[in-house]
């Protein structure tokens, strides 16, 4: 070790310690002022909330760090939704099938989002907006109506139960972040999409694979929102196609991204913070709650946070001295 | 010896414009080969097709003895060759090993090593003489020279045969340079083919073992450094094949000689990239910024439009001293300036708006009676323009990206004359048009000085400035080396003020 290695390694992740101690702070009021306070069932129940968002907001992370974006996880989301509540069904066996065909179905339409915007040159903003109605058509198509059901046993395990006061959903998004995310960060791919949201002409000189660094990118995003839809099954034990959550998941999954210390235009950032970023966005809502505030005033909320979190990271633009370049 | 590197016959277009025609180069293992020329003569497309960055339209590459052809940067890389460009290939948000290392990184398990790595990079920054800087460090945070440093560190990394540089060191700081210069002596002893390209004279002389001089897109001939003097090579290096009308220049009168400067400048600084600019330009003259390409006359231009924050310095237009915040402040009818930009496209024009409105974007607050525009007058003075500039232009309502390159320069100026500014910042404003348009804006221009203005001209061609201007200041390295005018202002006289030759010639003998 090289000395001021952890000067470095502090400042690449500071955006999620940012997000982490803000978390800490929010939930920390939340607790302490939460008639019941810390038991099993009131952090069992938090986590089933935060988990959701969290796991959509690190499939938004991936298009964002390639300077991208994908407005269909919240449509691919309610989609898996709907599909879980068909598929997963019937037998263990069954049910498990139903939940692989559930999560291909996902990185299906990931695929297809980056194929569009790889290969058809479109813009990531445009092309997702036109896949998310389409995807979105498909769950309705698949149910008109809420309605549904799926595997109690599947359901129980995931939503229910927990290890030495540990909920399952939060070993589940643990889980997610060692198998998808860590490897995703340390593999070549991985970082050349990084490279490619950083500066896509150095990296084409440079000569990093993009189409599929992009490729890559888009994929994990759908499979990680079909994921989340899987959960939001077990936790509803329902499928619904409703437009109003689809989109309200999309906004706040980038809000978490920003939340989380993530660049909208690429390059730099972490799924941890956006993980981090979902919790805080959520407790904040919660936080009204305990506070016997009106409901009506979370959206005011949540929307400060949002703005005081991106304030901080455009700071850096007071020390431009070419005014030109703040348009670059 | 056999050649590590030969390019035959090569061809290359853009568009109707010929980069290069039927070039030819040669460069062998142990030596640094300097590449010559004007801005513009090729060299730059010529390592680009080395590269596999561009794809030649005719012509033969060989490498080492054997047909080659690059159809992507990476080949060339794999192949041997690489190459240290003066735009930056660093990804800006990754650390400085996760750059070195981003074309072929280490694997372990399928995952990147980030030890291995981390020992790559160590490596290829020791070698570059770069030691001191942290592996970890995202780029960003480095300096222009220190970035420069990791660029070379990351060519280093991949074990190039044949490495070129192209204008590598005009970042670097006095420190980096000589380590730089080390490191490449180093590499020839080792037996690496160099090809640099640099526009300080100083340092071909210093570095260089082989030279080729390139014009027009043309090899104009190969010789080994020490054989010929600097005005010979300078000889070389000039030479025209389009001749430019240009009008008549008339002798400054008396009278105007004691007017008051419309600008004038003393002392300006900003950051490190201008130094204690002083300059005066009056009513009725032209007075044109030479040297080479990025020597800060871009920088000074911006300057003094109100674009550049923290410069230091005096800015009087007329007697009044001012401190221009942005060129919204700039154009206001007490300061009376207007730029046309470098780059139209992005910072001259809305492409996708029409003739009409980018006409009058400038003055539109002119023709605003309480907010609301008022269309005929708008009308009556964009007919004027339209008439005085001979814009060619079916519909005025037609997106302005559908007009020729050389009628939109025209739109680019018409805007800023609608505001009938009092001096004139013109940023390279005639490159690539057709000659016929470049003759009607010389035209243009002693017009508007003959009828008061004053014209600041920066381009990068050199017989416009002697065509065009009173006097030319020359500028190299963001200071004022040379004053040229009258019967002094000739093309050698510029030629080798601007690669500031006179401290240098003697080393070259």
């Amino acid at each position: 070790m090289m000395t001021g290695d952890w000067r470095y390694i502090l400042r690449a992740q500071r955006g999620v310690w940012a997000a982490f101690l803000m978390f800490v702070l929010i939930f920390g009021l939340y607790i302490g002022n939460h008639q019941a306070g810390w038991t099993v069932p009131v952090i069992t129940t938090a986590a089933n909330k935060g988990v959701l968002l969290a796991i959509v907001a690190m499939a938004q992370t991936l298009p964002v760090l390639a300077a991208g974006i994908d407005l269909s996880v919240g449509m691919i989301f309610v989609l898996a939704n709907c599909l879980a509540s068909t598929l997963v069904v019937g037998s263990g066996l069954q049910a498990g099938l139903g939940a692989v065909a559930v999560l291909c179905c996902g990185a299906i339409c990931g695929l297809i989002n980056g194929a569009i915007i790889v290969y058809g040159r479109l813009q990531p903003i445009i092309t997702t907006l036109g896949t998310g109605t389409v995807y979105y058509g498909l769950a309705l198509g698949l149910r008109p109506v809420p309605g549904g059901d799926i595997h109690a046993g599947f359901a129980e395990a995931l939503t229910g139960a927990h290890l030495a006061g540990i909920p399952t959903m939060l070993l589940v998004l643990l889980a997610l972040v060692l198998l998808v995310w860590i490897p995703f960060r340390r593999s070549a791919l991985g970082r050349a999409t990084l490279a490619v949201g950083s500066s896509e002409g150095a990296a084409y000189m440079s000569g990093v694979p993009i189409d599929r660094a992009k490729l890559l990118a888009y994929t994990l995003s759908g499979l990680l929102a079909s994921v989340a839809g899987l959960l939001l099954t077990c936790v509803t034990f329902s499928g619904e196609a409703s437009a109003a959550i689809g989109g309200v998941y999309t906004l706040n999954s980038i809000a978490s991204v920003v939340i989380g210390g993530t660049s909208l235009m690429g390059g730099a950032g972490s799924a941890i913070g956006s993980i981090f970023g979902a919790f805080v966005l959520r407790t904040v809502g919660d936080l009204l709650f305990v506070f016997d505030l009106e409901p009506l005033w979370q959206p005011l909320f949540q929307g400060i946070i949002l703005l005081a979190a991106v304030s901080i990271s455009s700071l850096k633009l007071l020390r431009l001295r070419n005014r030109l370049d703040v348009f670059r | 010896m056999q050649a590590a590197l030969e390019l035959f016959d090569i061809s290359k277009r853009y568009g109707g414009v010929r980069a290069l025609e039927r070039a030819n180069f040669a460069c062998t293992p142990g030596r640094i080969h300097a590449l010559l020329g004007e801005n513009g003569a090729g060299k730059s497309t010529l390592i680009k097709v080395m590269s596999g960055v561009v794809q030649p339209d005719e012509g033969r590459i060989m490498l080492a003895g054997k047909e080659r052809r690059f159809a992507h940067p990476q080949e060339a890389v794999s192949a041997g060759v690489a190459c240290i460009f003066q735009e930056l290939s660093l990804m800006p948000d990754l650390s400085v090993a996760d750059n070195i290392c981003i074309t072929n990184p280490p694997l372990r398990f399928g995952l990147v090593d980030r030890r291995g790595q981390r020992r790559i990079a160590e490596a290829a920054l020791k070698r570059a003489g770069a030691e001191d800087i942290h592996p970890l460090a995202p780029v960003s945070s480095l300096s222009l020279s220190r970035r420069q440093m990791v660029e070379i560190a990351k060519a280093l990394a991949r074990e190039p045969k044949i490495l070129i540089l192209d204008e590598a060191t005009s970042a670097l700081t006095a420190a980096d340079v000589t380590r730089v210069f080390s490191l490449l002596k180093r590499l020839r002893d080792e037996g690496l083919a160099i090809i640099y390209i640099s526009h300080r004279m100083n340092e071909i002389a210093e570095l260089a073992d082989d030279c080729s001089v390139f014009r027009n897109g043309q090899h104009v001939g190969s010789f080994v450094a020490g054989s010929r003097s600097a005005a010979e090579i300078v000889e070389m290096m000039i030479g025209r094949d389009i001749e430019h009308v240009f009008p008549p220049k008339l002798e400054p009168s008396q009278e105007s000689l004691v007017r008051t400067p419309a600008v004038s400048v003393n002392d300006l600084s900003w950051q490190d990239r201008l130094h204690h600019i002083k300059l005066e330009v009056r009513p009725g003259e032209i007075v044109g910024l030479g040297g080479l390409d990025g020597q800060g006359q871009r920088e000074f231009l911006l300057a003094l439009f109100g674009v550049l924050r923290g410069v230091r310095g005096e800015v009087k237009l007329g007697d009044r001293k001012v401190v221009l915040n942005s060129p919204r402040q700039a154009k206001q009818a007490v300061n009376g300036l207007a730029l046309v930009p470098e780059d139209r496209k992005t910072d001259g024009l809305m492409l996708p708006m029409s003739v009409r409105d980018n006409l009058s974007f400038v003055a539109l607050e002119s023709f605003a009676r309480l907010g609301v525009i008022d269309r005929s007058a708008e009308a009556d003075a964009i007919a004027d323009m339209l008439r005085q500039l001979a814009i060619k232009a079916s519909n005025i309502g037609n997106a302005v990206s559908t007009l020729s390159g050389g009628n939109q320069q025209k739109v680019v100026i018409a805007k800023w004359l609608m505001n009938s500014p009092k001096i004139i910042l013109l940023n390279d404003p005639t490159r690539g048009i057709d000659v016929g348009t470049k003759q009607e804006i010389y035209a243009l221009l002693r017009r508007l000085a003959d009828d008061g203005a004053a014209v600041l001209l920066y381009s990068t061609d050199y017989a416009e400035l002697i065509g065009c201007c009173d006097r030319v200041a020359v500028f190299y390295d963001g200071r004022i080396v040379r004053w040229l005018a009258g019967e002094g202002l000739t093309e050698h006289a510029l030629v080798s003020s601007a690669l500031n030759i006179n401290a240098t010639s003697e080393m070259l003998q």
